[in-house]
């Protein structure tokens, strides 16, 4: 806040002589308007400062005639003396050079002992009858020095915040300060993904144990000791009881006994799995997968594709075609593969759908009657479907990744590429 | 199982599908057809030519001038680097223009100065499966039989005018393991007829030869048949069933065990041909092996028996392992002139567990495994004595002596019309279905809504009736399986709370800047045992029973020191700084030998090593410490939710001595932290790395059991004051902390350390710690003097439990 006078509020004035430019801006009306502004707060002493916005700028009488005054000779000399400083002020305060010798006019001119009160203190020569009005033009000009000060106290600090913010340039192209960001595991990106879509689809996610016994992952699924399709999967056995999970399938089994014959049953279950398999660019002997499992009445094949299909949908977008084809797997019957276009070439044939444009992306099927029957459920009343499928293949494909090593590696050349998933 | 398109077209006329076309169709009815495979691979303008002349070239010792009568008019002067070109052959030759596999173009051309016209090929140039050959084919140029006729395009003799649909066979289709199955299959996805030819049995003009069959294991071998063949001579197979074979993969030998070959993917009864004369008394006795019993099989091997291998014996000695292999004593040798054909049924679990003891897989033993049809057992073997007969010169000397124990049973199943449309969701009409069963051959009889089906003994697979849904279906096509989604009660889907809490606390530790590693848990026991177990002490790692490498033996109990691993290789690969954590499974078992599943714990375990954040252009690269570590950890539980952690610094072998603490949850260890010892970091190449792991059973108990409550903003003014203290330097911060806390009441809202140092004016010794205390009431605004009090009372239960003094 600039320094003020009892009554007349300086500071603002500069709602009305818009800031950035100066008052004795080319237009001398301001001045004037100015000049009015203040003489009329000064005749309604009781007219708050919240106000001046409601007074009309322009469209105000001259100031031909406004201070006319009638008297005598010692009247007319004590004005033309205030009118000669006034000017005097208005240079010196215009050419002020910076914040110090502004403090200096102010005390030359506004000070106790300053100029204006020299004159005022003349007054008592003056006929009484003059004496309010020198007064009052001694107060009008005291307001408007105040006036000038302060905005030129305003010019000079908006050169000074100029000048620092020149100082203060950067180059906004340089890096930013780095915040440690990691990443999650691509795999189990894909696995909260598929997670999601089934949650979504009112699926609950169910787990169960590794180290899983021979009766669940074999017998229970219809695999009986000596089947041929137990090839398919040579296993890491710790007893001939029990062995590390080849499928996620044993889920299907635990949980429809978790559910105790209620329906529906509506599970997926992700996680890893164990085949003894060399290591290489499409085998690993440690693997994921996620086991789905629906289980109620009416339960038809119509259902399971359109399952399988809202899931390529969400996962792989919705532009793809997909087909089913007949497979084999002992817990299942009917029993499916679902092909999708291949997502690399969008079904013209490439290296990664060996020129067919089909990728088979999951197998599934109708549940057996005899695992039904295993978990607890009439299979004469209830049907079901149950799907596979691994979240390593469906990475692979939907990222393009070549070496299925690659996620057990944990090169962080190559974790650093899905940090945004 | 591979298939020959030109053969298979004997059995199903193929005229309008094309070989890509019918595997299409295979895959779209659930016989995959991996690949599509034209034998010529490219090779054209190859004819049959006849050497008439070899001269020496005039300046190449290994090469020989050849001139050839290919049919075209002039000889043709050819060089050949061949050691087996001989004048009178007959062989393949490559014209001027011609194009081999691989893109070759042959082209007249000049060798070391003499003009060659052409190419004389070897089989591998021709593109044949070099492996499959024998030695002299794969040595030289490939040398016809006599007959073939010269200009006679030679791609045709050799069958490569010929395509390969190589199918990938799910083991419930093994009655796709021959081209008679196969030829059933197709006729019915095509709906075309199928021709199948039907030899007659042979009988012997005289009284022929005797064979006597014992069957002392019936349940393995319930059905035998056996039939002698004399006046064999052995030879080659003629050229149409060595392409045959090659096209199939399998090496032709010789006519004898060619024919028993081509007859095995021709029916999918495997064969074996005994020397009649080394079998004694022409006696077979099928018997289960006895302890101590060998057979010493085809390849030289010495076997030893055990009370489940079936054996073929003469009565006195084993002379085959049934269906695995033959024995050496009764092989058939150039010296053989006859022959006792075997073709049986061996059951599919003694094949398999043999054959598996034995590691011995065999064509014959993988279709045995998957059980033959008995229905073909018989004229498989017409089929072999046929071919005898024509092609290895034999005639018919015996009869035909088969055994069979019981019948083959018949199998009729039921298809309610209702269930295929409830299990398929489509309306299938019921013409439709019962067309299917015409196409397959499944004889059908339909009353009232239902189908009774007679399954054919060649469609094992088909035993109750989801298994008739499925054939239905693949005919009438999975595609026109409509999309539903499931309906009736709807379900809420959900994460538990475990799950959800995990997702959590992985996305937080990635949002604090470490990457997620995904380990096996398979590891070796040495690199579990560079680090002591604290936070599971009685675990022992689980072991596998075979393992395939020492470096996948045992199941991982922590998950810590595979993270070294890791981070050993990407400092290898010039990571500068290394930041990782797993979140997994270890498994925890206390007894040596398992009876029972192992306990299966979720843990969480981070790592960090070289740099956290890269060199910067405002400042220096930031390093790991302890202190880093813990922060990102006190962020985890603040993210959590825990509270009332705390750490005790500990000794554990393999970690920093000074620098390692486990961390406890009410009075219960449930994780550790420290720094790597600097001698086991050094095995890893590392400098300094600090780790923490972490039970998360009790994190989960701890914050599941927990309900977030609201609690009132405070009304009343806070009171800060500090407090700075002299100790000595071995009393750990968080004694004075509870010190604090205790005796601070219950105005005492917060303690915060802000300062720790030592030397300087503090002396030897000793260390200065100072915690700002802030002190507040829920009713009313503290006075000084309260506060004071209280303050006074926390510094002189400090001064008089740990010896502290106010810091002047």
């Amino acid at each position: 806040m600039t320094g003020s006078t009892p009554g007349v509020s300086v500071s603002g004035s500069s709602l009305l002589s818009c800031p950035p430019n100066p008052f004795w801006g080319s237009k001398g009306y301001r001045i004037k308007t100015v000049i009015f502004f203040r003489v009329e707060q000064f005749l309604q002493p009781t007219a708050g400062i919240a106000q001046p916005r409601v007074v009309p700028r322009i469209s105000r009488p001259s100031d031909a005639g406004f201070f006319y005054f009638y008297g005598n000779r010692e009247g007319i000399q004590v004005r033309e003396q205030l009118e000669s400083m006034k000017k005097e002020a208005e240079v010196e305060i215009r050419s002020a050079s910076g914040p110090d010798a502004l403090k200096e006019l102010r005390v030359k001119y506004l000070g106790k002992k300053g100029k204006i009160t020299s004159v005022l203190r003349g007054m008592k020569d003056l006929p009484p009858a003059e004496r309010p009005v020198i007064g009052g033009l001694a107060n009008e000009i005291r307001a408007l020095l105040e006036a000038w000060i302060g905005d030129k106290e305003q010019e000079l600090d908006q050169e000074r915040l100029k000048t620092r913010l020149e100082s203060e340039m950067i180059d906004v192209t340089l890096p930013g300060k780095p915040k440690p960001l990691g990443g999650v595991h691509p795999l189990n990106a894909v696995i909260e993904r598929i997670e999601d879509i089934f949650v979504g689809m009112g699926f609950e996610v169910a787990e169960g144990p590794e180290v899983e016994t021979d009766y669940y992952n074999f017998e229970a699924l219809n695999l009986p000791k000596d089947h041929p399709a137990r090839d398919m999967q040579d296993s890491f056995y710790i007893t001939p009881e029990i062995l590390l999970r080849t499928q996620t399938s044993p889920v299907q089994v635990r949980s429809m006994e978790a559910r105790g014959g209620k329906v529906p049953v509506k599970v997926i279950c992700p996680g890893k799995v164990y085949r003894r398999d060399d290591d290489d660019a499409t085998h690993s002997h440690q693997f994921t997968q996620v086991e789905g499992l629906v289980v109620d009445r009416g339960i038809a094949m119509s259902e399971l594709h359109g399952t399988l299909l809202s899931f390529a949908e969400q996962m792989f977008g919705r532009k793809l075609e997909s087909r089913l084809r007949p497979s084999y797997f002992p817990f299942t019957e009917p029993s499916v593969e679902m092909d999708i276009s291949c997502v690399q070439c969008g079904g013209k044939g490439c290296r990664m759908c060996k020129q067919t444009g089909w990728i088979e992306i999951l197998g599934a099927g109708m549940v057996h009657p005899r695992v039904l029957e295993r978990g607890g459920y009439d299979s004469e009343r209830y049907t079901g479907f149950a799907f596979g499928m691994g979240p390593e293949r469906i990475a692979l494909l939907k990222y393009g990744i070549d070496d299925i090593r690659h996620f057990y590696t944990n090169d962080l050349r190559f974790l650093r590429q899905f940090q945004s998933l | 199982m591979r298939v020959s398109y030109q053969w298979l077209n004997e059995y199903v006329n193929l005229e309008g599908v094309s070989p890509e076309e019918l595997a299409e169709q295979l895959t779209r009815g659930g016989i995959e057809v991996e690949l599509v495979e034209p034998r010529d691979h490219g090779v054209k303008k190859v004819v049959v030519g006849h050497v008439k002349s070899v001269e020496p070239h005039p300046d190449a010792d290994r090469l020989r001038v050849c001139t050839v009568d290919a049919g075209q008019g002039e000889f043709l002067n050819i060089v050949c680097g061949a050691p087996n070109v001989a004048a009178g052959q007959k062989v393949p030759v490559a014209l001027s223009g011609a194009r081999l596999p691989g893109g070759i173009k042959i082209k007249k051309s000049k060798l070391r100065g003499v003009t060659s016209e052409g190419m004389i090929c070897s089989a591998g140039e021709l593109g044949l499966p070099e492996k499959l050959l024998p030695k002299e084919q794969q040595d030289g140029i490939l040398v016809f039989s006599p007959s073939a006729e010269v200009g006679e395009d030679a791609k045709k003799l050799l069958g490569l005018d010929d395509v390969v649909l190589e199918l990938d066979l799910t083991p419930n289709r093994s009655d796709c393991l021959s081209m008679w199955g196969i030829a059933y299959e197709v006729g019915a996805l095509l709906d075309r007829e199928v021709r199948l030819p039907q030899p007659a049995e042979r009988r012997p003009g005289g009284k022929g030869k005797s064979v006597d069959i014992v069957l002392d294991a019936e349940e393995d071998c319930p059905l035998y048949a056996a039939q002698v063949v004399e006046g064999i001579r052995l030879g080659p197979s003629p050229q149409w069933m060595q392409n045959r074979l090659l096209a199939a993969g399998v090496r032709p030998i010789n006519n004898v065990v060619d024919i028993t070959n081509y007859v095995m993917l021709e029916y999918g009864q495997p064969l074996h041909a005994f020397d009649y004369h080394r079998v004694d008394n022409g006696e077979i006795v099928v018997r289960h092996g006895t302890a101590g019993e060998t057979v010493t099989t085809l390849d030289g091997v010495t076997r030893a028996c055990d009370t489940e291998t079936l054996l073929i014996t003469d009565g006195s000695k084993p002379i085959a392992i049934a269906g695995v292999m033959g024995g050496e004593n009764s092989e058939v040798t150039e010296e053989t002139t006859t022959l006792l054909i075997e073709s049986a049924y061996f059951s599919p679990e003694s094949v398999r567990r043999t054959a598996r003891r034995l590691g011995l897989r065999s064509e014959a033993s993988t279709r045995f495994e998957k059980g033959v049809d008995p229905e073909r057992i018989l004229p498989a073997l017409h089929r072999a004595v046929e071919l005898m007969e024509e092609l290895a010169s034999g005639e018919v000397a015996s009869a035909i002596t088969a055994k069979q124990i019981g019948d083959i049973e018949e199998v009729a199943v039921d298809l309610r019309h209702s269930r295929l449309v409830g299990v398929l969701g489509v309306q299938v009409d019921k013409q439709a279905v019962t067309d299917i069963f015409r196409r397959l051959r499944f004889p059908t009889e339909v009353k009232e809504g239902v189908y009774r089906v007679q399954v054919p003994s060649r469609r094992p697979d088909i035993s109750i009736e989801v298994d008739l849904i499925e054939e239905v279906a693949r005919l009438y096509g999975y595609d026109r399986i409509p999309t539903t989604l499931p309906w009736g009660q709807q379900s809420p889907g959900s994460l538990t709370p475990e799950q959800r809490l995990r997702r959590v606390i992985r996305h937080t530790l990635r949002d604090i800047g470490f990457y997620e590693a995904v380990n096996y848990s398979l590891t070796s026991p040495n690199v579990l045992r560079s680090l002591e177990q604290v936070i599971h002490p009685k675990a022992r790692p689980v072991r596998i029973s075979m393992p395939m490498s020492d470096e996948r033996k045992v199941l991982r109990t922590s998950l810590v020191p595979q993270l070294l691993e890791i981070a050993e290789y990407n400092i290898h690969r010039r990571e500068e700084g290394v930041s990782l954590f797993e979140m997994g499974r270890v498994y925890l078992a206390e007894e040596k030998k398992l009876t029972q599943q192992p306990e299966e714990r979720w843990m969480l375990a981070g790592l960090t090593t070289g740099t956290l954040t890269s060199k910067y252009w405002q400042r220096e690269a930031e390093v790991p410490d302890f202190f880093s570590l813990k922060g990102d950890l006190e962020i985890l539980f603040q993210r959590l939710g825990v509270a009332g952690i705390r750490y005790e610094a500990v000794q554990p072998e393999g970690y920093h001595p000074g620098r390692t603490a486990r961390i406890l949850m009410k009075n219960r260890v449930i994780g550790l932290i420290g720094q790597i010892h600097p001698q086991t970091a050094q095995t890893h190449d590392l400098e300094e790395v600090f780790i923490f792991e972490l039970d998360l059973t009790p994190v989960a108990e701890a914050v599941l059991g927990e309900t977030m409550q609201y609690r009132p903003l405070p009304k009343y003014p806070a009171i800060t004051r500090d407090l700075a203290l002299v100790v000595d330097e071995d009393i750990p911060a968080n004694r004075l902390q509870e010190l604090i806390h205790a005796t601070g009441g219950k105005w005492l809202r917060s303690v915060t350390l802000f300062d720790v140092f030592t030397g300087g004016r503090i002396g030897k010794g000793k260390k200065s710690i100072a915690y700002s205390l802030t002190y507040q009431a829920k009713d009313r605004t503290l006075t000084d003097d309260e506060v004071n009090g209280v303050h006074q009372a926390v510094i002189a239960k400090l001064e008089k439990e740990v010896g502290a003094s106010l810091r002047q």
